[in-house]
């Protein structure tokens, strides 16, 4: 092809060991159908990019799947194994529609945080496009599930499988026992408070199957006992009418795990209730890092694989026409709508992320005054080690409030706005200027904290003493309400808790509204 | 880095949302069953084959978690700025709310929020239409029938057991592939061997540069070459196989016969004919979902009756007055003519308005009572009037006494009546 011989490669810059110039390119395949050879054969060269990067990954497992299984895969919110549940229906029948009517493409590929990484490619995508998916999953996200301290805290990839096994079986073993209806409405409520089964501040105990397993039998029978030493006290007529007692509240501090402290303290729960609420909270542990990572790693994951199927190509073992099918792909995957767009759902995470990855890679390659005088750390220093410091030790809210620069702001032409119900108008409050930058960068930074997207919603206190009815307090953040579907979610709590549950809305510290169930 | 494994993954099951569909349509499936029943008002009678598209208002499937509600004060920062600069204000626009949080989330199909749309299968909406339905005396029927097919020869097919190879058919397809790829080869081994037969017949005419004998060499090899490369053709290779295909076929035992019997004198309006149309249309359908193959037998009637066609059956217009034995007595007859009870499993329904000529309706039941009933399965007469009985109704009620399992009878005055009174008639009898 002499074509390929006539471009030249693109100027080397990288810590890469360089490659002679007119060396003659040699691609791996010319044409765009895919074999599992193929598929091989660019993976074991994309390995190889990936290791002079210095990518650190678990063991890959690539798993070619058809168009059907890739939205069983959708509906099971990307578990390789999940319990049954009318929800993942529910989600495989809206997939199915969107993907028949053609009004949506199903994603190139799934990718689980486990060891081995199992990533899930489609068999209706070309060779260029598999290519993409391993650079981007089985290398981008890999890197980052291993590397990420969220992902270090909070899951256990290695187990990972395991668990969902043995949750499965355990939620099947049930549905025998107790029916499928019972089963349903427990797992329901726990669904409803899902995002509230983590422990911000404490690191949890790795889950494991076997442990599990083993250790289940134990907590059956220590639960019980534990939840019966609590309910035990008697009330005491006298006791009620001590008011040093009445002011104690229990729990003594505010919990946040609210399927913990269900898990451990609710008094009518069976022990194989308990244990669905502390498969269901797993779960959500499982995902938590996810829900605080996005930008960083769809970002990283599209940064790596720009850059790792460049590499391939100044070695010669892509085509240009690989490159333009790839190329094509890409720009899609982080086109960013303006606000004023039909399609404007929200800042893009893919675009965001890698804008910022390029962007640091940048700021030490070839910095200006501006770059010095804003990241004076990192200006000129190796790109590599930058961009892997950053993936490491940052989380979405983190990461934009250290590494978002005024170019990037300036590129996606940010802005603030300002909505508040006592105006009659909105406010712009910050823009792509000089003076705008660090204000629109705590904002959209603030803008990734979880207890800003989601309410602040902990366990106050239980009547212990008396009608044993819990209280949630829900700490407000510049006046914003809960929405219309708290009844409901507090009807979930009732369900699980057995006895009264209030739930209090604080304002500055003084109660704004109550709702209560029943 | 460890090494990469490469699964294919395709041939693993790919139903494995199956059992969370089907926990899904059992959770919702009231909403199913009435969707289901209103879309069967629509439908024509031959009209089952495919399945339904279900809507039910997104609230009622909402899975709630806390979330934000509307108000207080919202700071969101989006792209794409073109003109503005730190403090310049924008009016809300007229009835609040307002986007502005950038926190909903848009649809996204085109059909609005507020419905949750997906298909179900013809089996599903099938499933939903008879639940708990069954025909009287199905039970015992179905336990000799449904599982007895036979097997038939369906043409021919490349993949099968040795048992199945059909040695004509491959050998025929051997010698098809042994000339199609040597044909072209052997024909000029045929030129050449003439070429060298001709130029030993000839003369030596001592060409200097490429001698006879050099000539005749250089063919020979030639000759060589090709016989070896036709030689390396395979006599039989495994594309030639092929094997006899069966497929199964259910035997005639599973099939049914349903006779719809109508009176369309001038007493029958549009509105009593479209009632008993639906009727019809359920039977028709519950009769599928039961048997492999059936037929559907049209008799209309005013004083005299005529098989016809479903169009005519449903849609042409007639006058006059009513003898609904003349119906009973046709379709005695075509039973004697086409269906054996031994080979078909007979089920009638009537729908009339009641009207009959007196004299005629103890006929009627006579007939039914000594022809009709000892050949069917189940006779159902629907009368689709709001207004008292009149004789045949009477007449009826007696038949019923004597054959209450192979005959039932209801009324219907208006449309909303009929799937309830098609489920009475068909509930599933306590065994």
């Amino acid at each position: 092809m002499s074509r390929n011989a006539d471009h030249p490669n693109a100027p080397e810059r990288d810590p890469i060991e360089p490659l002679e110039s007119g060396r003659a390119r040699k691609p791996i395949s010319t044409t765009s159908e895919w074999t599992f050879e193929l598929i091989r054969q660019y993976d074991e060269e994309i390995a190889k990019c990936a290791a002079e990067f210095g990518l650190d990954t678990y063991p890959n497992q690539v798993e070619v799947i058809s168009a059907e299984q890739m939205m069983d895969a959708y509906s099971s919110v990307g578990m390789p194994v999940g319990y049954h549940h009318w929800s993942f229906g529910k989600q495989f029948l809206q997939t199915s529609k969107g993907y028949e009517r053609g009004q949506m493409g199903l994603a190139y590929e799934i990718v689980i945080n486990s060891n081995p990484c199992i990533a899930y490619l489609m068999e209706e995508n070309t060779l260029p496009m598999q290519a993409l998916v391993i650079a981007h999953a089985s290398y981008g996200h890999n890197s980052f599930f291993k590397g990420n301290y969220l992902f270090r805290t909070w899951t256990d990839a290695s187990a990972i499988i395991d668990y969902l096994v043995f949750a499965r079986n355990y939620v099947a073993e049930c549905e025998e026992r107790y029916g499928v209806t019972e089963v349903e409405e427990i797992l329901d409520s726990c669904h409803a408070l899902m995002n509230y089964g983590v422990d911000r501040y404490k690191r949890p105990a790795p889950i494991s199957a076997t442990e599990e397993a083993r250790r289940q039998k134990e907590r059956e029978e220590y639960q019980q006992r534990r939840i019966n030493d609590l309910w035990r006290t008697i009330p005491t007529p006298e006791g009620d009418e001590d008011p040093v007692k009445r002011t104690h509240r229990y729990p003594s501090e505010p919990q946040e795990n609210l399927l913990y402290f269900i898990e451990k303290n609710a008094p009518l729960l069976e022990t194989w209730q308990r244990e669905l609420v502390r498969i269901v909270r797993k779960l959500g542990q499982y995902f938590y890092p996810q829900r605080q990572t996005q930008v960083m790693n769809e970002g990283w994951a599209t940064f790596w694989h720009y850059t790792l199927l460049h590499r391939m190509y100044e070695k010669g073992l892509v085509t240009d026409g690989f490159m333009l099918e790839f190329l094509q792909s890409h720009t899609a995957v982080v086109y960013q709508p303006p606000f004023d767009s039909p399609w404007y759902s929200g800042i893009n995470p893919y675009t965001l992320g890698f804008s910022i990855f390029t962007d640091l890679r940048r700021i030490c390659e070839t910095p200006t005054e501006e770059d010095r005088e804003w990241f004076p750390d990192i200006a000129g220093q190796n790109w590599l080690e930058t961009v892997h410091f950053a993936m490491r030790n940052f989380k979405d809210e983190s990461f934009i409030q250290q590494f978002l620069s005024p170019k990037v702001m300036r590129d996606l032409k940010l802005f603030a706005i300002e909505n508040d119900e006592l105006d009659d108008h909105y406010t712009v409050t910050a823009i792509h200027d000089d003076p705008g930058y660090r204000t629109l960068r705590e904002k959209l930074a603030r803008q990734y904290n979880l207890s800003y997207r989601e309410p602040n919603i902990q366990v106050w206190n239980v009547d212990v003493r008396g009608d044993r009815s819990l209280t949630l307090r829900h700490i407000t953040v510049d006046r914003v309400p809960l929405g219309p579907e708290t009844e409901e979610v507090l009807r979930h709590a009732h369900r699980l808790w057995g006895f009264d549950v209030h739930l209090e809305s604080l304002d500055e510290g003084a109660v704004m509204e109550t709702y209560h169930c029943p | 880095m460890g090494m990469t494994h490469i699964v294919d993954r395709r041939l693993n099951g790919k139903n494995k949302s199956a059992v969370n569909r089907e926990r899904f349509l059992r959770r919702y499936r009231h909403h199913i069953k009435k969707a289901v029943s209103e879309a069967v008002h629509r439908r024509s009678i031959t009209d089952v084959e495919r399945g339904e598209s279900i809507s039910i208002p997104s609230r009622d499937i909402d899975e709630p978690v806390f979330h934000h509600g509307q108000g207080g004060r919202r700071e969101m920062v989006h792209p794409g700025n073109h003109e503005w600069v730190a403090g310049d204000t924008i009016e809300k626009p007229e009835g609040g709310g307002g986007r502005g949080s950038g926190q909903g989330q848009a649809s996204p199909d085109g059909e609005g929020m507020d419905e949750f749309a997906f298909q179900i299968t013809q089996e599903e909406f099938l499933d939903f239409l008879f639940d708990d339905l069954e025909l009287p005396n199905l039970a015992r029927k179905k336990l000799k029938d449904t599982e007895a097919f036979n097997y038939v020869r369906a043409g021919f097919t490349n993949q099968g057991i040795p048992a199945k190879l059909d040695v004509v058919r491959s050998l025929r397809g051997a010698h098809a592939r042994r000339l199609g790829l040597g044909g072209a080869r052997k024909r000029k081994i045929r030129e050449l061997e003439r070429q060298l037969a001709d130029l030993r017949s000839a003369a030596d005419d001592a060409d200097p540069v490429f001698s006879k004998a050099d000539q005749i060499q250089a063919l020979e090899e030639e000759i060589a070459r090709l016989k070896a490369n036709v030689k390396r053709i395979p006599f039989i290779d495994d594309i030639d196989l092929r094997y006899r295909q069966h497929v199964k076929e259910p035997r005639p035992a599973t099939s049914a016969v349903m006779f719809c019997l109508m009176d369309v004198s001038g007493s029958m309006t549009q509105v009593h004919k479209d009632i008993a149309k639906r009727f019809f249309i359920l039977l028709y359908l519950f009769l599928k979902k039961n048997y492999k193959k059936i037929e559907v037998v049209f008799i209309r009637h005013h004083t005299s009756a005529k098989e016809v066609d479903e169009e005519e059956f449903f849609y042409s217009r007639e006058t006059g007055g009513t003898i609904v034995s003349s119906a009973l007595r046709l379709m005695h007859q075509i039973i004697e003519a086409r269906y054996s009870p031994a080979e078909w499993n007979i089920y009638a329904a009537q729908a009339s308005d009641g009207d009959n000529w007196n004299d005629d309706s103890p006929i009627c039941s006579q007939l039914l009572a000594n022809q009709l009933l000892p050949l069917v399965q189940y006779y159902a007469y629907v009368e689709i009037t709001p207004n008292d009985h009149q004789m045949l109704w009477y007449q009826y009620e007696e038949v019923q006494e004597h054959f209450p399992e192979a005959f039932a009878m209801q009324q219907i005055a208006d449309p909303g009546d009929i799937y309830p009174v098609f489920r009475q008639l068909f509930e599933r009898k306590a065994a």
